[in-house]
């Protein structure tokens, strides 16, 4: 196990948004406020490290045929947890997030997590990965929702930085979404490649 | 005969090479847009000509930036960026601040053109992207004044909304139309719209310019013309087929579109064959939006779209090699026999 190689790859080389691109949909969807972005990121971040625990202490009893469903019932039970603790105690977030909270059900980044790192290792490393693969998706959505919600509408975190007149409303609209993704996806592939390590 | 004696020098195709560069071009395609732009300050005001110097500027300025922050070289003598400069003006209200205009400078060229490798690697025209990104800003993007107007360069101006020519064709007001503009207005351009798009006669002119020069092809123009000119004409509101069709065709941005964006060599399709269908696609999407569309106007969007299906066409139709024959009936013959 090594814990400083799982949060590189989590948070750079291997980064769930960036890199490995899964969970566009809430990426893109979610990101228009600063306030959504850290609540959407936190939510994912606990129910991915729950159930990469549960996973990885269930992986010799799960059948081989039947994994992904069974995954799915593992990853709904903590999603319904969560979203019940989310109507409970913030029922603003709760409300703004809506559908994309239940959606977590069927978010790529926790399957893929599920499937490719939890149901092959132990229950402490699955659970790091669980942590640093959500701080990874966390920090995206926090720099998108950071740049959406300055330049689209001019606050930042609901506090005004400048007039809503000058700000660019396309950014706050789902085109937005895209072209923020893009551009920090080619910032990405162009750090990676100038440190010469990841990439092709 | 032995080949030596001959005194041929043996090297691969092209033999001939043009000495124009990609500057030359550009500098014909600068010319033909200039009359449009000397009609546009007469019937705006100095304001158009402080509008389309501020994007010029803006534009080269940002090519410069870019590639000499990554230490690229300097690509301002293609006047790529001066062509896009004066495109973004074009399609932008006179009125529009000048804060904007360098915002969607911003965009046209870093973003749209350099990030994907600068000249020719661009998917979609810089200008018109810029436009839609413009749109941000609705309300200033959509501002307009009527002929004859002189919006100085800075300051106050009388900022009232005058309809457009295509505000009243979206609204199906014909009659509301040729009472405010008869048809040689709307062919000369004393009407109101964006900046360069008003003199469909001048924008001709200089499309026909650019034809005869060689620096365009015919095809997309009369495609994309006579496509919304035979839909408008098939299909018009009102009980004139010909006058609606007319007012549709010098209407809005149709001229400055077909001969100046869609034309544009990286986005659109290399074989005539091609292009043609590009043409065709244009008309159809403009007259789609036009007709079924909230907006007033459909060039922008319909060449934009077609941009992203240039590959499609590019793989699909490819012209043929010389001296090539087409295998394809011996091939049925041979799969009959089977």
């Amino acid at each position: 196990m090594n814990f400083g190689k799982q949060l590189k790859e989590g948070l750079l080389t291997q980064n769930p948004v960036l890199v490995q691109l899964l969970g566009m949909c809430s990426t893109l969807a979610i990101t228009t406020t600063v306030a959504n972005g850290i609540g959407m990121g936190l939510s994912v971040t606990i129910i991915l490290t729950l159930s990469n625990i549960f996973i990885s202490l269930l992986r010799r009893i799960i059948p081989e045929q039947v994994r992904i469903a069974a995954y799915i019932v593992v990853i709904a039970g903590f999603v319904t947890m969560v979203d019940l603790l989310l109507q409970a105690f913030f029922p603003d977030i709760a409300e703004s997030l809506g559908v994309f909270i239940p959606l977590i059900v069927v978010n790529c980044i926790i399957l893929a997590r599920a499937e490719s790192f939890a149901s092959k290792n132990k229950p402490l490393a699955a659970a790091w990965d669980g942590i640093c693969q959500g701080l990874g998706y966390t920090v995206i959505l926090l720099v998108m929702s950071a740049i959406r919600e300055l330049l689209g509408s001019g606050t930042l975190n609901g506090v005004e930085i400048f007039p809503a007149d000058y700000a660019a409303q396309m950014l706050a609209l789902p085109v937005g979404g895209f072209l923020t993704l893009g551009v920090l996806i080619a910032l990405m592939q162009w750090a990676q490649s100038k440190s010469g390590k990841g990439g092709k | 005969m032995n080949y030596k004696e001959l005194n041929l020098i043996g090297s691969s195709s092209p033999h001939i090479r043009t000495k124009d560069g990609a500057g030359h071009i550009m500098g014909e395609v600068l010319l033909a847009m200039l009359p449009a732009l000397l009609f546009s300050i007469y019937n705006f005001g100095p304001r158009a000509l402080g509008t389309t110097a501020v994007s010029v500027a803006g534009c080269c300025a940002f090519e410069w930036l870019y590639r000499a922050a990554l230490k690229k070289d300097n690509t301002l003598g293609d006047l790529s960026a001066a062509v896009t400069g004066v495109l973004i003006a074009f399609v932008c209200p006179v009125t529009v601040p000048y804060w904007i205009l360098l915002i969607g400078d911003f965009f046209a060229i870093v973003v749209v053109k350099q990030l994907f490798g600068g000249i020719g690697k661009n998917f979609l025209n810089p200008a018109l992207a810029a436009r839609a990104f413009m749109l941000s800003w609705a309300g200033e993007m959509t501002t307009w004044v009527g002929p004859h107007s002189s919006v100085p360069i800075a300051g106050a101006f009388d900022a009232a909304t005058y309809p457009t020519p295509m505000a009243l064709l979206h609204a199906n007001d014909l009659a509301g139309l040729k009472q405010m503009y008869d048809l040689p207005e709307m062919l000369v351009g004393l009407i109101g719209g964006s900046l360069g798009e008003v003199s469909a006669l001048l924008l001709l002119l200089g499309g026909l310019f650019m034809i005869f020069r060689k620096v365009i092809t015919w095809y997309i123009p009369v495609s994309y013309i006579g496509t919304v000119a035979a839909l408008t004409f098939l299909f018009p509101r009102g009980n004139d087929p010909l006058e609606w069709m007319l007012y549709n065709v010098l209407g809005g941005g149709l001229m400055l579109g077909a001969f100046f964006m869609a034309t544009d060599y990286v986005t659109s399709p290399v074989s005539h064959k091609g292009q043609a269908l590009f043409g065709i696609g244009c008309g159809l999407i403009t007259v789609f939006i036009r007709y079924f569309g909230a907006y007033n106007e459909g060039v922008c969007y319909a060449i934009l779209v077609m941009n992203l299906t240039v590959w499609i066409i590019d793989k699909n139709i490819r012209p043929a090699r010389f001296g090539e024959i087409k295998p394809a009936k011996s091939k049925e013959k041979e799969a009959k026999g089977k």
